[in-house]
């Protein structure tokens, strides 16, 4: 300690002003910093929030709405025995129906959802709507899995072509992968017909390869014969590198009112 | 940011600690509600169409 300091009340030094002023530049600094760290924290839990929403809450929100348009859907009740015929109760099995072409339904306005896709070997998995459309404000992240417009309509002669998400927004093809050459893929339209599809071949081709859609798969000049499915998805997952794809074919196809199809009946 | 926050709400520490909670859960379900699903098709994944 100085004399000066002890000779109060007089006024502060030139060397006490000085550090006065330093200690304040100090504390500005020192605030200033704290407000960036502050916002930066801040910053860092905003982020941790929005994987949390689009990871976690979009699938919570999309369940529930999905589950909602598919029984909303003006489906007509599928026919169920009756134990007292003889037989015990349970499904009727619908009769495979190849012998003639089956009914196509005209493509609907865009946002409309005209069908339903199952899958059996994604047990566990919900029945899931499909949509007319493929961009995500409308359809994709609000309505489930959509239709290519301009593509073939279930059963008819092209390519049925659908894409849904693989990761978030309910993830109705989260399990793409684990799809086999002949599993069944089960579409029912509001139309009340079942159309069955059998997988045929899965690949994984880059975002750009829009001939995966073609009426014909792979080869977009061709004039189709057959009819076609296609699923696309984002490949790896979380991921929009690459398109997971799954190609099919059309099996059979039969009304609801004969019951329902062998392959969505448990252990069949 | 914080610090001049906490001395500016009233009441004891656990009334502010409450408000301050509360702000944070209204803050967190504006974000889920309106920011994220403003700023979802920006982020770079999610894509699972072929073309374009």
């Amino acid at each position: 300690m100085t004399s000066e300091t002890t000779t109060e009340p007089a006024a502060p030094t030139r060397r006490e002003r000085r550090k006065a002023g330093r200690s304040h530049a100090r504390d500005v600094v020192y605030s200033v910093v704290g407000v960036i760290g502050e916002v930066l924290i801040t910053l860092g839990v905003l982020l941790f929030a929005f994987l949390l929403w689009q990871l976690w809450w979009t699938d919570v929100v999309g369940n529930r709405v999905q589950a909602e348009i598919v029984a909303e859907l003006p489906f007509e009740p599928v026919p169920t025995a009756t134990p007292s015929a003889g037989a015990p109760a349970g499904p009727v099995i619908a009769p495979p129906r190849r012998d003639e072409p089956p009914p196509v339904m005209a493509e609907p306005a865009h946002g409309t959802t005209f069908a339903t896709i199952q899958v059996p070997r994604w047990a566990g998995e919900p029945e899931r709507p499909i949509s007319q459309g493929t961009d995500r404000a409308t359809v994709l992240d609000v309505l489930g899995a959509g239709h290519y417009e301009g593509t073939a309509m279930p059963g008819d002669v092209g390519n049925f072509a659908v894409a849904g998400h693989r990761t978030t927004y309910a993830k109705p093809f989260n399990r793409v992968e684990e799809l086999q050459v002949g599993d069944p893929l089960v579409i029912r339209t509001t139309d009340n017909i079942w159309y069955v599809y059998r997988v045929t071949s899965t690949q994984v081709v880059p975002p750009s390869a829009i001939d995966v859609i073609a009426p014909v798969p792979g080869d977009p000049g061709a004039v189709p014969t057959e009819r076609f499915i296609t699923l696309t998805t984002c490949h790896p997952m979380f991921s929009a590198r690459e398109r997971f794809i799954v190609h099919g074919v059309l099996d059979y196809w039969a009304p609801t009112s004969d019951g329902i199809p062998a392959e969505l009946v448990g252990g069949a | 940011m914080y610090g001049w926050l906490w001395h500016r709400l009233p009441g004891p520490a656990a009334v502010r600690a409450l408000i301050l909670t509360l702000a944070a859960l209204a803050v967190l379900a504006a974000c889920f509600l309106w920011l994220f699903p403003a700023i979802a098709p920006f982020m770079p994944f999610n894509e699972t169409t072929v073309g374009e």
